[in-house]
């Protein structure tokens, strides 16, 4: 039987987040075939709509209403729940941001049924559909399905790949209006830290710092080969332990999980509470001074050396690289 | 204030996992309490310790999880409460989890309650929110900062990596994410006292649940290893040479850049 598939988009600061366009492949398997229904909601959404249908929905619902500007669970569950009682859904997905780990337990709570989060991957299609998600951090994976109700996923960020965009695709983007009411939070400021944009759990490319970054300053040429690279910077537990950077860059066991296509970590030892969160990576290049360290055990390619000699050597040779 | 905290018992950090038949072999393996879970036992005594009140943990699980219930008295929570399902239900999902531990709270009257934002085994992060909606209280995720001021609660969340500022009020979940504080280790006199501070055992009968309102919506068919990683490349020569040939290497064989 194919299914209707509610797609929850996501945008920030006016640009539809690719984990959107992953959730609409997620559907576009889940549906067996059925249509696919794309969400948005904000105070301005309705231009992202062909978006949407570019990358496979085949219809846009959006609302939009001023409380609707910044997320809160209040008002993006009461926008998303009336869209949910038009449309009456075989199926929902969400990405696993912030956004959708924060939202999709409490409409998961309302609709009364099953959630399965942090998906990678997904086996057959339709109701045959086989969701895979990380255990213990990466440790292990484990294949769920739903036994009974509306089938409800969240997808890991860079895990599925998106459908091919074509700009061909054309459907309905309609608009709906509901009332917001009974906001219990309020969102007095928010202090953007990420300065550079590249979000870590969405980043190709990740550029970490361990202990052996030695300091906040150590730090330095780990952004800047990031940014040549259109990557992100991330830390161990050692380096944010140490204060030389802000925990929200730690990634393992506690911090978060990355699946990056390149990995370098530079002065980390490798400990398994490391592993957990990076493991998964496509391709991880491990710099260590200490030829024994753990790190090289999960290394596609090592260097041993001194990271503060080796890394702007690299930047430098990316450089070359680009400039031919 | 009465403030509770959601604890679950999980797989140590340092351990291995070991797979067999399709599901994770437990024999051997050191458990404690989930360490997301610490942080929200750490706010919950200082919350206490500034505005009174009582710090009640409350797990769900086997006998086992008593352990880890001592552990939390013994960092200062003066009660504890074990919802014993072993007997009663086969397999737990977010869904029946919440709905037990919501039946429980129902009459409670709890002011504040707290969880880790995710637990590091089964990694969905859904109960804590799910609890919330149930008792219909309003809850904030992953936060770094807490204050409290009457009913009046300030609050600063981790939004993959920035930081919003939060107001809102009592009564309220919130999941502690890292940065929140710094767990104390119980002392040996936190030890002895946490021998003879209360630990209830409450089964499914106890509660005003049947065990047809918890049958679980996902069902777990298959647990299996990564593929285990070939060793890689140690680079040799010069550490310039080395440093050319990964940018080689990572554009015709790795094809990442």
């Amino acid at each position: 039987m194919t299914k209707k598939v509610i797609v929850l988009g996501e945008a920030r600061e006016g640009v539809l987040r690719n984990v959107s366009f992953e959730a609409i492949a997620a559907a576009k398997k889940i549906s067996g075939g059925g249509e696919v229904v794309a969400i948005l909601l904000g105070d301005s959404v309705q231009a992202l709509g062909n978006e949407m249908i570019h990358y496979g929905a085949d219809r846009v619902v959006t609302v939009e209403h001023p409380h609707l500007k910044t997320y809160t669970s209040d008002g993006y569950s009461q926008a998303f729940m009336a869209v949910v009682e038009n449309e009456k859904p075989d199926a929902v997905v969400f990405g696993h941001t912030a956004l959708g780990k924060d939202l999709s337990p409490k409409v998961a709570s309302k609709l009364q049924s099953g959630l399965i989060s942090d998906v990678t991957d997904i086996e057959g299609e339709g109701d045959g559909a086989v969701f895979i998600r990380p255990i213990f951090s990466g440790k292990a994976f484990e294949k769920v399905k739903i036994k009974e109700g509306i089938v409800f996923v969240t997808v890991r960020p860079n895990n599925i790949e998106p459908l091919a965009h074509d700009d061909s695709r054309s459907g309905d983007v309609s608009s709906v209006s509901v009332d917001i009411t009974n906001l219990r939070t309020i969102i007095k400021e928010v202090v953007r830290k990420s300065t550079e944009g590249v979000d870590l759990s969405e980043a190709k490319v990740i550029v970490a710092g361990g202990r052996g970054v030695k300091s906040e300053d150590g730090f330095e040429p780990l952004k800047e080969l990031a940014d040549l690279l259109g990557g992100a910077v991330g830390a161990s537990r050692g380096a944010c332990d140490a204060d030389y950077c802000d925990y929200s860059l730690q990634i393992g066991q506690t911090g978060k999980v990355v699946t990056p296509d390149l990995y370098i970590a530079a002065g980390i030892s490798g400990a398994i509470q490391h592993l957990a969160g990076m493991s998964n990576s496509k391709i991880i290049v491990a710099i260590n001074k200490d030829p024994e360290a753990n790190i090289f055990k999960v290394a596609d390619y090592g260097i041993v050396g001194d990271l503060f000699e080796v890394i702007p050597m690299l930047t430098e040779e990316f450089k070359k690289m680009k400039s031919n | 204030m009465n403030i509770y905290v959601l604890v679950k018992r999980t797989f140590d950090t340092e351990e291995r996992i070991v797979v067999s038949g399709g599901k994770i072999q437990e024999d051997g393996a050191e458990f404690i309490i989930n360490p997301y879970d610490e942080y929200a036992i750490e706010e919950a005594i200082q919350v206490r310790d500034a505005h009174g009140g009582e710090v009640t943990v409350l797990t769900m699980g086997g006998e086992e999880a008593e352990k880890q219930l001592r552990t939390a008295l013994a960092m200062g929570a003066d009660k504890a409460v074990l919802i014993n399902v072993e007997d009663d239900i086969d397999e737990l999902d977010q869904f029946t989890s919440a709905q037990i531990l919501a039946d429980y709270l129902k009459d409670k009257n709890p002011d504040l309650i707290l969880a880790g934002n995710v637990a590091i085994d089964g990694g969905s992060g859904q109960v804590g929110p799910r609890v919330a909606d149930l008792l219909d209280i309003n809850y904030v995720t992953t936060i770094t900062k807490l204050e409290i001021n009457g009913t009046q609660v300030s609050i600063v969340r981790d939004v993959e990596g920035d930081s919003e500022v939060i107001e809102t009020s009592l009564p309220l979940l919130v999941t502690a994410q890292q940065g929140l504080n710094e767990p104390r280790y119980p002392s040996l006199p936190g030890i002895m006292k946490a021998k003879k501070k209360p630990l209830d055992e409450v089964e499914l009968d106890d509660l005003d649940i049947d065990e047809d309102d918890v049958v679980a919506k996902t069902e777990t068919i298959d647990i299996y290893l990564p593929p285990k990683k070939e060793a890689g490349r140690v680079l040799e020569g010069d550490i310039s040479a080395q440093v050319t040939e990964l940018v080689q290497l990572l554009r015709t064989e790795a094809k990442v850049i």
